[in-house]
């Protein structure tokens, strides 16, 4: 029993296929019940008032929006590497969603700085480098949709995603030195002197399990489906070859 | 490899190479730029370091598909991909021959353009230098994505997509350095993270780019 | 509803465009999901039938 068991696509399909309801209500009860913790049950902050509550879906659609980009960036290895169909097609089914969160993460913010910054946009370190994460999720897709062979687009864009991954935290860097930030620091992290109080981190919490698991439900379906794509493409290529 | 240098660097030059096109669009662009911001000296002279940059990016940029498509229409990519010489050093070359035709005239060119936007006397030196240390980056990771692209109909618009993510550490760090030495600051640490982009990209970038082209010529 | 003060807007709005875009996430992937199945399942069949 190994995790590359997986890698044979009937495998794949046929386990995700038990474990799919159970994600997608996992997900759904995570965020409804997170969500409604923080937009109902929380108090508002002596500072931003009412507007704390966009924490709820600002962290996790944030963190799944690098998380994407990371997983990205695994799966790719492995199709390199190894050279798995699914592994590839999983990257490939990653990165809508990925540029979902993104968008989602821009958005919230655009919405939460405007009364609080007193603007929808500023060339801060971390708004930028999403901005540029952004990019960097058109381009592998448009890269993908561009080519028709199916083993050559996983080829190329998972080189590009090695090489993005590398330039994505070089820009990250380079904007840090660029501008000096508005955007406050971890809202989570084991230095308890920047965490937001625990009335808000418990739903924050519950919040972000729950996007993740609806990422991972969203990622297998899509691959799922992706597999079913590539297995069409194949059966109507031998009808063609036969007839 | 000096052949496949002196090849492409022929081949550049001669009618139809597409040599000089991009020093014309980089004049045309800063040109353009005090029509669409206006006229006022200051202005410009605070804005210039970045706009030549940029101009100098864009005008790289438009220059990149030509570098292997050419090749690739005529087969003679796979001529040189069977060849003896490594595929790595073939990207190397096609890099260098494209910095020397497209990159050196735009250092070249920069501080006469930077007359043009009143760029502060302080700034035409780290102007220069901060193109001659970047223009080279920009050529290697320019040969990264039109490898990526080359097999494609029309990739032109999609290279440009997925090369100016890329671009944008080199940007940040040259226009920095330009900017910082127009203004009369220290520039040392933009300029040795820059020296540092162009040096990595240059010795790594080439094994990516040949990868990508192994796999287009598959 | 809580009393969301004079950010309500701001607060509905952000759940607002976050909630439709991750609404329409889901209904597009499981639209695709279902017509890449039903495309497959109708090959697989004639594939059957003929071969």
């Amino acid at each position: 029993m190994s995790i590359w068991e997986y890698a044979n696509p009937k495998k794949f399909l046929a386990t995700t296929e038990k474990v799919m309801p159970a994600l997608w209500a996992g997900s759904a009860v995570l965020i409804t019940v997170g969500l409604v913790w923080g937009f109902f049950f929380t108090p508002d902050d002596y500072r931003q008032g009412s507007t704390v509550k966009i924490i709820f879906l600002h962290v996790p659609s944030a963190l799944m929006a690098i998380n994407a980009w990371f997983m990205m960036l695994v799966t790719s290895l492995v199709w390199v590497i190894r050279r798995h169909h699914v592994s590839a097609l999983a990257a490939r089914a990653a990165a809508p969603v990925g540029v979902v969160m993104t968008v989602i993460a821009l958005i919230t913010g655009a919405i939460w700085g405007q009364p609080m910054w007193g603007t929808w946009w500023a060339w801060d370190p971390r708004l930028t480098s999403f901005l540029v994460l952004f990019l960097f999720y058109l381009g592998y897709i448009a890269l993908w949709e561009a080519i028709d062979n199916p083993d050559t687009a996983a080829d190329l864009t998972s080189i590009l995603c090695l090489v993005g991954s590398v330039f994505a935290v070089l820009s990250r860097y380079a904007v840090n030195f660029w501008n000096q930030g508005l955007h406050q620091g971890a809202s989570l992290s084991l230095d308890k002197k920047e965490n937001v109080a625990d009335a808000f981190s418990n739903p924050l919490y519950v919040c972000m399990a729950g996007f993740v698991l609806l990422f991972i439900a969203l990622v297998f379906y899509r691959t799922g489906t992706e597999i079913r794509a590539r297995r069409i493409k194949a059966l109507m290529a031998r009808e063609r070859l036969e007839a | 490899m000096i052949a496949l240098l002196l090849r492409d660097l022929k081949l550049a030059l001669r009618a139809g190479g597409g040599f000089g096109l991009g020093l014309a669009f980089f004049l045309i662009v800063t040109v353009m730029v005090p029509f669409s911001v206006g006229p006022q000296s200051e202005l410009l002279a605070r804005i210039a370091p970045g706009v030549l940059w940029l101009g100098a990016l864009l005008a790289c940029l438009l220059s990149l598909d030509r570098l292997l498509a050419l090749d690739w229409e005529d087969g003679s990519l796979d001529l040189l991909a069977t060849a003896p010489l490594p595929l790595e050093s073939t990207v190397t070359i096609k890099a260098l021959a494209h910095w020397i035709t497209t990159g050196l005239p735009l250092v070249m060119a920069a501080p006469v353009l930077g007359v043009l936007l009143n760029l502060p006397a302080a700034g035409f030196q780290w102007l220069v230098i901060s193109l001659l240390l970047g223009t080279p980056a920009l050529s290697v990771i320019g040969t990264f994505g039109a490898a990526l692209t080359v097999g494609l109909k029309r990739g032109g618009l999609l290279m440009s997509l997925l090369v100016m993510p890329l671009y944008v550490p080199t940007l940040i760090f040259g226009s920095e350095v330009a900017r910082r030495g127009a203004e009369g600051m220290a520039v040392q640490t933009p300029l040795l993270l820059l020296a540092g982009i162009s040096a990595a990209s240059i010795a790594l970038l080439p094994f990516a780019s040949a990868a990508v082209l192994r796999v287009n010529l598959r | 509803m809580p009393d969301l003060g004079k950010y309500a807007d701001t607060v509905l709005s952000a759940y607002a465009a976050s909630l439709l875009l991750l609404v329409a996430l889901v209904v597009l992937t499981i639209w695709r999901g279902r017509k890449v199945r039903r495309e497959m399942e109708t090959l697989e069949s004639r594939v059957k039938r003929n071969g």
